[in-house]
């Protein structure tokens, strides 16, 4: 049987009566990675507070007991009149030095230990929250946005070390992400939000929903689709047929 | 000579040491005008103990805190316009205060070192008073210290965490009030978010570390108090608004400086 983390049951959100999320179920489990896709606006932030205790709801919500919970949020609202190097801040979560050591060198920021937190770039921020999440030696890891402000190699890399995470520690992973194609190979689940749940599944399976399509068009779609298998032709404006990028690509090796 | 001007001394030093780090924590979760609201309802303390005719300093205390907890549950229940809201719980309790004093035969309230306190008037008695209840807070700020720190760093990310914020943030209130209370006898009404405000400001641009801005407004709040002190004793000027003022010169002092060490790192 697997083992399940956090399970969500007919959850809703209801703020000033504008229905924010309805009807939503939702399940992790332990070695699982689910992406939590949906247009902006969709209440993909709301669902994850939701997760993590952070927000009223109506519904159900069941936390495996004595969960270590990591969580990574979208940005991080910093104080500007508190002095704090990354180091300092990394020792809030209450692990030891060895621990610290080692989950920035993980996410790559051994660099800027001593940097003061208000000074480094939004990618190395979002490499210190990792390593910050990290530090709980988590069970459930929630990632809203994880390579955002992070530049394109390193997004790649980011979704790698998390899936190296995964692999490694056992933990399950609850992530929110624009790029279905980048997650694409790490996902084992892929759920498409928006206020309700439009379709869930794999994501090869989900990429061809019809409610998917709708939400994301068909540009996105295809995007996807060169991951899994390469056309050898794609349509212009007009619907003709053109040679694809990525034909050209390979007949050039 | 020396009795008369010790216990205004060991007061005005204690409030000052606790003041440095908990003015940090004022100044980190935005804490001042809360700060001013519940000094404003110490005014209906007053008049409270002369109707019921309980000590006075008690009075103060814990309608300071009954504000404190009043306004922390108020802020998260009402998240608009939570300024208006503050004003007019301010200057209600303060006003009614004056009304009902007003209303109290023969009581004459000296408004004077009510609002801008009476350092040299305070003795043992008030002294003790200071003494255990800065200790309290002081004992509160340390043993907490870490959860507090990552509360004011990230309040969400110390919930995920496992740390009871609500609860923090509340006892964090309450150790406001209580300094509140106790500081109004030693700088007034008018200034004692003030003292523990300045210091800490000033301190900010020079530290790296929370612990250091919080130990460093420490150090400069002792120095005001005792060159003001210095200063009121002297030249006869009023006690508290001669510490405010110092701490006030003290801070524009730094900035001036850093300014010209900016300047001079450019060029």
């Amino acid at each position: 049987m697997a083992d399940v983390l956090i399970e969500l049951q007919q959850v809703g959100v209801n703020e000033d009566g504008r229905c924010i999320l309805d009807n939503i179920h939702l399940r992790v489990n332990a070695g699982e990675i689910v992406t939590l896709i949906g247009p902006n606006g969709a209440g993909k932030t709301t669902l994850v507070r939701v997760v993590l205790g952070l927000q009223a709801f109506s519904g159900k919500r069941v936390l495996k007991p004595g969960i270590n919970i990591g969580y990574m949020p979208q940005r991080l609202e910093l104080n500007p009149q508190l002095p704090m190097t990354v180091k300092r801040f990394l020792a809030l979560s209450g692990a030891n030095e060895k621990q610290m050591i080692d989950c920035m060198s993980r996410v790559g920021a051994q660099g800027i230990a001593e940097h003061s937190l208000q000074a480094v770039s939004g990618g190395e921020l979002q490499r210190v929250l990792l390593a910050r999440a990290l530090m709980q030696q988590p069970d459930l890891l929630v990632l809203d946005e994880p390579v955002q402000g992070v530049d394109v190699s390193g997004q790649a890399e980011l979704y790698e070390l998390i899936e190296c995470i995964k692999r490694e520690q056992g933990c399950g992973i609850l992530m929110v992400s624009h790029d279905l194609h980048l997650v694409m190979a790490q996902t084992d689940n892929v759920v498409c939000i928006n206020k309700h749940i439009c379709c869930h599944g794999h994501p090869e399976k989900v990429s061809h929903d019809p409610a998917y399509l709708e939400l994301f068009g068909k540009t996105a779609a295809s995007n996807i689709a060169l991951y899994t298998h390469h056309h050898d032709h794609e349509h212009d404006l007009q619907g003709n047929v053109v040679d694809s990028v990525d034909a050209e690509h390979k007949e050039g090796h | 000579m020396f009795e008369l001007i010790l216990f205004p001394c060991l007061a005005g030093l204690t409030l000052a040491l606790v003041g440095g780090p908990l003015g940090a924590f004022v100044i980190w979760q935005r804490m001042a005008y809360f700060g001013e609201s519940i000094a404003h309802s110490a005014l209906l303390g007053v008049a409270l103990a002369i109707l019921l005719n309980i000590p006075m300093n008690l009075s103060i205390v814990l309608i300071c805190c009954a504000m404190a907890v009043l306004l922390s549950v108020v802020q998260k229940q009402l998240q608009l316009s939570l300024n208006t809201l503050l004003a007019i719980l301010a200057h209600t309790s303060l006003a009614t205060g004056l009304v009902i004093i007003s209303l109290l035969p023969d009581f004459r309230l000296d408004i004077n070192s009510f609002l801008f306190g009476d350092l040299l008037a305070v003795g043992q008695q008030d002294f003790l008073l200071v003494l255990l209840v800065a200790t309290g807070v002081l004992i509160f700020l340390v043993s907490q210290w870490q959860a507090l720190i990552a509360l004011v760093a990230n309040e969400e990310l110390a919930f995920v965490e496992g740390r009871n914020t609500r609860l923090l943030q509340i006892l964090l209130m309450l150790s406001m009030a209580l300094l509140v209370a106790i500081g109004i006898k030693i700088v007034g009404v008018l200034l004692v978010v003030s003292l523990l405000v300045i210091p800490a400001a000033t301190s900010r641009k020079w530290t790296r570390s929370p612990e250091a801005m919080a130990l460093s407004a420490s150090v400069l709040g002792v120095v005001a108090v005792m060159a003001g002190l210095a200063l009121s004793w002297k030249v006869d000027t009023p006690a508290g608004p001669s510490i405010v003022a110092l701490a006030g010169a003290i801070y524009f002092f730094s900035q001036l400086l850093l300014l010209t060490k900016r300047q001079r790192s450019q060029s």
